[in-house]
């Protein structure tokens, strides 16, 4: 069967013409989000000057002029000329004291093993395919504070004593932010849940401590508990520094707490604590079984943000005379043999990017983990 | 017969036999908060016992008597008069002004900065928004202490000296020593002018509402700015050119090795608001942002589809919305702000806790009053600050069906 086809229709499919060049490929692509209009291109220039202001001399003191290697063991002196930029051999001698803070040398496989241990504890914690999440936990919260301790301090299995006062840099850092999230959640959950009761005397008391903690800078209560703390303990008592500073912080942390637990408690409607007491569930069980875990899944992005806000307020225990990061930073660079030009702003670049990491990560942390939580609540 | 009657009235027939006082609610209220209370008191008790034995032992008196003393002690900035014979109690008021005025300069500029980063973060362009991106992320990120640590190094050393200043516009003078501000100076006559201006203002606002009154009334377009610019300026001028104010700034002049005249704001204050500010910024951006996206994007639709041009749907529906989201946490940051202004005394500049926290502590040895008086000062912030934000939240909550 042929068909008898008029002339004027075609017989092959004409060749297909090339997308309208002003809609594909990198030129379009910066037309549309550079050059937009008139405003559009000045503001790309003033960011490309911007970018040219900020990165350039960024790059010169870091890598350009830094001072990366020391082969003569020059130490301060390899550092000490006019244009020199971020002196790396500063942060690399005194590494371990960044670390470590004025541990022994010989006991720091001590503090490694702490790591160690709860890094291991913390994968099945972090990391949601991982099993054994519930033993870790256990371990982690209930068993992991003391053997750290005792890792730390010594007095047991032969372990020499370390005082407090030889603890700092990063590790000491991390084991106040650590202690202070970890006593303040428990301390945070047990005020917010006072400040939602209906007995006066309960709520007026939660009430008062929260807003108090709230209302003052943490650097007084960080000299309140250096100045006026000894003060009110019975005499010949002297607690450690390190331990009033602590204490401190984790009072202070449990208001701020309390405040992000408050925000999910309020957030769960009431039909979930009708249906829990028509199932017949007592008071004390709809709140930990019912309320709670629901609450705590909503807030979970302002614990993290908590945690975030007490990772760096750590830093003001520097003014009370213990050596964490920043201040060993700061005290490593006033070392005799270390003194050169930019010895200050090498530690603080170098404290900084700590810091940064350490914060970014967990906040970047907390999306995903929002990410992977939300069973339905948002749309 | 009252049997009867007590039936019908639905009441659960609760007495002492069969319903035990351990499972009632009244008691076991009645119980938790007398422990509690029983506790606090006892703990309260404790702590004063202890304190009043240590301080015994030391041999120091207690009470506030101790303001009238003399400080004996100078302070290195100062908005009021103040020198070695000054009480403890000026060195108080000379804390609280000098953190109220890192706390002022900081939430102007802090706000400023942070809207306009903010803003830029939604901007269609592609480089302002990773760049402002890039902002928040890394400042949000490092500790405020060791912010502040950094720009006060660079105030002291990355300046140049005396001889080399920076000479800024309006004859501002930087360098290591500070900056030189130019000092208004003027006599009794200002301050009619300022009464005038100030009129003026009142007059001006007064004006702007009858005027858009008028306009919801009519449904017409009437001019709001520019009269409102001339009813502020017009007296303003005429006062100045009558009275004949004599206005004069004192600009700062080197002479010899340092520069003299103007006011001078040293290097701690200028470290402390930088600090404060480009930390605080990266927040209040965060905080606009959010306000900003919360607005839903059918707002703006229905804006255009009533034909509001694009400046009035952005004054009209998009602003007044985004407010409502943004002002309670905006206030928070600026309380945190204020809290934050006492780690100047981690640089050693004078505001409340280092100067009476700090040095006063360590002079008088009343650390119990001290530290009270100091914490009633942030208290009081913190209290007004919430007073406001309860004010505001009644004020633009949303009338709901």
């Amino acid at each position: 069967m042929s068909h008898s086809q008029p002339s004027y229709v075609r017989t092959q499919m004409a060749e297909p013409l090339p997308p309208p060049g002003n809609t594909t490929g990198v030129v379009a692509w910066m037309r549309a989000n550079l050059f937009s209009s008139i405003g559009n291109t000045i503001l790309t220039f003033l960011g490309i000057a911007l970018i040219i202001w900020t990165v350039i001399p960024a790059y010169g003191f870091l890598i350009g002029n830094a001072v990366f290697t020391d082969p003569e063991g020059l130490r301060g002196e390899a550092c000490r000329f006019e244009g020199v930029g971020a002196c790396w051999i500063f942060i690399q001698a005194r590494f371990n004291f960044f670390i470590y803070g004025f541990y022994p040398s010989d006991e720091i496989w001590r503090i490694n093993l702490m790591f160690i241990i709860g890094i291991i504890l913390l994968i099945p914690l972090l990391v949601p395919k991982v099993p054994f999440t519930r033993v870790a936990a256990i371990l982690f919260f209930g068993v992991y504070p003391f053997v750290a301790y005792f890792l730390m301090y010594g007095g047991v299995f032969g372990l020499d004593v370390v005082p407090t006062r030889n603890w700092g840099g990063l590790t000491l850092t991390l084991i106040i932010s650590l202690i202070g999230i970890i006593a303040s959640l428990p301390l945070g959950i047990l005020l917010a849940l006072g400040r939602q009761s209906k007995l006066p005397i309960i709520k007026g008391f939660c009430v008062a401590f929260i807003e108090l903690w709230r209302a003052v800078p943490l650097i007084t209560v960080l000299f309140m508990a250096s100045v006026m703390f000894p003060l009110f303990m019975p005499q010949g008592t002297n607690p450690d520094v390190l331990l009033r500073a602590i204490i401190g912080i984790v009072l202070f942390e449990s208001a701020y707490m309390a405040e992000v637990v408050r925000g999910g408690l309020q957030a769960i409607p009431s039909g979930q604590r009708e249906a829990a007491s028509a199932l017949g569930l007592s008071k004390l069980k709809t709140t930990a079984l019912i309320v709670m875990p629901q609450a705590l899944k909503h807030v979970i992005p302002g614990i993290v943000n908590t945690f975030i806000a007490l990772f760096k307020d750590t830093t003001l225990v520097s003014i009370i005379g213990i050596f964490e990061l920043l201040n060993a930073v700061r005290a490593a660079g006033s070392d005799i043999a270390w003194q050169f030009p930019t010895d200050a702003v090498t530690g603080y670049v170098f404290a900084g990017f700590v810091f940064w990491i350490f914060c970014f990560g967990m906040s970047r942390y907390s999306i995903y983990m929002e990410d992977r939580l939300h069973t339905g609540h948002r749309r | 017969m009252t049997d009867v009657t007590d039936k019908r009235s639905g009441k659960p027939a609760r007495s002492g036999i069969d319903a035990s006082l351990f499972y009632n609610p009244t008691a076991r209220g009645i119980v938790y908060q007398g422990a509690l209370l029983i506790g606090v008191v006892m703990l309260i008790w404790w702590l004063q016992s202890n304190a009043a034995t240590n301080l015994a032992a030391l041999g120091r008196s207690t009470g506030f008597n101790f303001l009238n003393q003399t400080a004996g002690f100078n302070i290195g900035f100062s908005l009021l008069p103040f020198d070695r014979t000054s009480t403890y109690l000026d060195v108080y008021l000379v804390g609280i002004l000098n953190t109220l005025l890192v706390a002022v300069i900081g939430i102007i500029l802090a706000t400023m900065l942070g809207f306009v980063i903010g803003i830029a973060r939604l901007s269609p362009n592609f480089l302002i928004r990773k760049l402002a991106a890039a902002y928040v992320e890394i400042m949000r990120n490092m500790p405020l202490l060791l912010q502040l640590f950094f720009w006060y190094f660079l105030a002291l050393n990355a300046l140049p000296g005396v001889r080399q200043s920076y000479e800024l516009p309006l004859g501002a003078v930087l360098n290591q020593r500070g900056l030189y501000l130019p000092l208004l100076q003027s006599d009794d006559r200002f301050l009619i002018l300022l009464g005038v201006f100030v009129v003026a203002v009142i007059g001006a606002i007064l004006w702007r509402r009858r005027q858009i009154r008028k306009m919801e009334e009519k449904g017409e377009r009437r001019p709001v700015l520019l009269p409102m610019l001339g009813i502020i300026l017009i007296p303003t001028i005429i006062v100045y050119f009558i009275a004949q104010v004599p206005v004069a700034f004192s600009v700062p002049e080197l002479t010899g090795f340092n520069y003299t005249g103007g006011f001078v704001v040293p290097p701690e204050l200028t470290a402390l608001v930088v600090g404060l500010v480009v930390y605080t910024a990266a927040f209040i951006a965060e905080i606009v942002r959010a306000g900003i996206q919360a607005v839903n994007y059918g707002q703006v639709e229905a804006a255009s589809a009533l034909g509001l041009k694009d400046s009035d749907r952005l004054r009209l529906v998009v602003i007044p919305q985004a407010l409502r989201i943004i002002i309670p946490p905006l206030t928070s940051q600026y309380l945190n702000l204020t809290k934050n202004s006492s780690l100047g005394a981690a640089i050693a500049f004078p505001e409340l806790v280092n100067v009476f926290m700090g040095t006063a502590i360590n002079q008088s040895g009343r650390a119990v009053e001290i530290v009270g008086l100091t914490m009633a000062v942030y208290l009081t912030f913190s209290l007004i600050t919430s007073l406001f934000m309860n004010w505001y939240n009644s004020r633009v909550a949303l009338v709901e069906r």
